[in-house]
């Protein structure tokens, strides 16, 4: 059975249909990608899956249970997570505490234990500080842990993100162009990083402009034009639609295409 | 070995508050002193809202007057001691904030502002108004704990000033070692979280407005018992505790000093509470100079006078 499952899904604002009847689901390591161009819908996709908006229409199905509408918070508990297109950085925060910060649930405890810095919520903050630790390391901002994360570069807050969802030990993964902004080998690392965690068993939703990448790592590509999905498949099958071509890849791209076949 | 910064800060507010009275030329200092401790601790509270969690209370001294009106009528009413009575009105300011939070905290944006002073208005309101209850805007005396009385006889006789001096001094540096317990603790790094980006902190799991409440109902406990240790050092009690100006001057002081840093809140509640008491300018027009105060900080030191100084000083030290 499919971890994620995406039925009808659609929201309006105002005049303009932003997404219109998307359905599409992902099992456990799979990795999904949903591409179009700017402005086709794919972040306010993403909203809606991830609880920051409620669909208009449709379902959104974690493991089976009815999740519509519910606040992300939630979702979080039942192992969704997600990054964000625009950084959602705790900028005043040092990059550990922003790994830190992504254990919430598991460090979380009884306030009066944390205003008397009992034990108990010692250990439990260090449990989470050991784990966000090794998280670091495995994005490769190990050595950037003190600094104050409003002080990294774009590329480096993109990967501070991943592991801060990562921390959530998450059984969906929605990742909003995680490696826009970043230089080739940065590229190359996030990629090895996502084809790794999906072959944890985790399963990844992924937006991102990369075309490469995205053909690359892919198992099922989801292809989104003007809010409405034109077109899924495998990435040899999606890549050579000529719908597919035509939208998002353009009419150039369309005669270099033809040019090859 | 090296200290932490909480050890570190918690030190030198106590050296202070120890040290500072081998200075002091007259039994007055320890009453400035004792006032700056009273407002330190609602600052305090205010440092967890609006410093970890960036919520803005216009109202907090309405709970500052619920925790100065409790030690003046519980003792009458329920024949409570004063020092009890001020554990009950925290009680009932933190019941107060739960009740009053919940609604406001689910919306975004500034409706805690603008919701906090409406119920800072309608406590004062209510102080000056129920005058046969609260003695209206004439005020009420309160009963002595009977601490002072206590230590006397323990073979440790101080004066009436240098008592609460160091009563309210003790207090500080316990909520000051609270809300630095709570800074480091995963409450304090949810709360901080939810301040940096909300929509991150939910994803995180966060449940923002919930957390929201937590440091609303925290600081309410603090500007509560600030309310309580002034009535029972004054053993007098009039409703301008709870009133507008009173309100803006705690935001004022947490905001002059760093709203984020504890020891910060703390300087700035020092420098506004001695002005006044030195410039009689300041008295006279104090809602300009607040005002000023507030305006020259937004504009030159974003952070605050503390975090601001702190980091010029280690800059250059680079
Ligand atoms: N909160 C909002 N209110 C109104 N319109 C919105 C909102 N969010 C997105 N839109 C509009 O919905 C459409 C889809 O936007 P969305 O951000 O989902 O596109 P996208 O596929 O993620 O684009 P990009 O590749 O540039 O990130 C756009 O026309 C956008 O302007
Ligand atoms: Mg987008």
């Amino acid at each position: 059975m499919s971890l994620l499952q995406i039925e009808g899904l659609g929201i309006d604002f105002g005049g303009l249909r932003a997404v219109h009847d998307v359905s599409f689901s992902l099992g456990a390591g799979e990795i999904v990608s949903v591409i179009g161009p700017n402005g086709a819908g794919k972040t306010t996709l993403f909203n809606m899956i991830s609880g920051v908006y409620r669909p208009e229409h449709g379902r959104v199905r974690l493991a089976g249970e009815d999740v519509t509408g519910i606040e992300p918070h939630l979702l979080a508990r039942r192992g969704l997570s997600r990054t964000f297109q625009n950084l959602q950085i705790f900028q005043a925060m040092t990059v550990l505490e922003n790994a830190i910060a992504g254990h919430h649930l598991h460090e979380k405890g009884p306030v009066l234990a944390d205003l008397l810095s009992l034990p108990s919520s010692r250990r439990r903050a260090a449990e989470a500080e050991a784990s966000a630790r090794m998280l670091l390391d495995r994005v490769g901002l190990g050595r950037a842990e003190a600094q104050e994360a409003g002080s990294l570069s774009y590329g480096a807050l993109k990967r501070l993100e991943i592991a801060r969802a990562l921390a959530l030990k998450p059984r969906v993964l929605l990742l909003d162009e995680p490696a826009a902004g970043c230089n080739a080998v940065e590229t190359e690392e996030i990629d090895r990083l996502i084809a790794e965690v999906a072959a944890e068993g985790v399963a990844i939703l992924l937006v991102e402009h990369d075309m490469k990448m995205v053909m690359r790592i892919s198992n099922h590509i989801v292809v989104l034009d003007h809010g409405e999905k034109i077109a899924e498949g495998a990435p040899a099958k999606v890549s050579r639609d000529p719908r597919v071509i035509e939208a998002y890849l353009g009419p150039q791209v369309r005669e270099t295409a033809d040019a090859h076949g | 070995m090296r200290l932490s910064s909480k050890t570190t800060t918690l030190l030198a507010l106590a050296a202070l508050i120890a040290l500072a009275p081998l200075f002091f030329p007259s039994s007055y200092y320890f009453r400035v002193g004792s006032l700056i401790f009273v407002n330190g601790l609602a600052v305090t509270g205010l440092v967890v809202l609006t410093g970890y969690a960036g919520q803005i209370s216009l109202g907090h001294a309405g709970f500052v007057g619920i925790g100065a009106y409790a030690c003046a009528l519980a003792p009458v009413h329920l024949g409570l001691n004063p020092i009890a009575a001020a554990v009950v009105g925290a009680a009932l300011s933190g019941g107060i904030a739960w009740l009053v939070g919940r609604p406001i905290l689910r919306l975004k944006g500034y409706y805690l502002a603008v919701a906090s002073l409406g119920f800072g208005a309608l406590v004062s309101m209510v102080l000056a108004n129920e005058a046969q209850v609260t003695g209206g805007p004439d005020g009420m005396t309160v009963p002595d704990p009977g601490l002072r009385a206590l230590l006397k006889s323990a073979g440790l006789d101080l004066s009436n000033s240098a008592f609460w001096y160091a009563f309210s001094g003790i207090v500080l540096v316990i909520g000051a070692w609270l809300a630095l317990n709570l800074y480091h603790s995963p409450t304090g790094r949810a709360l901080r979280a939810l301040h940096g980006s909300e929509v991150a902190a939910r994803t995180v799991g966060v449940d923002v407005a919930g957390f929201k409440l937590r440091a609303f109902v925290i600081s309410a406990f603090y500007a509560s018992l600030s309310g309580s240790l002034l009535a029972l050092q004054n053993k007098f009690i009039t409703p301008d505790v709870a009133g507008y100006m009173h309100s803006i001057e705690l935001v004022t002081m947490t905001v002059l000093g760093g709203a984020g840093s504890v020891l910060g809140a703390i300087c700035g509640a020092m420098i506004l509470t001695t002005l006044p008491q030195v410039l009689t300018v300041f008295q006279e027009y104090e809602q300009v100079m607040l005002g000023l105060v507030m305006m020259l900080v937004m504009i030159f030191m974003r952070d605050g006078l503390l975090p601001s100084l702190s980091r010029k000083i280690r800059g250059r030290g680079k």
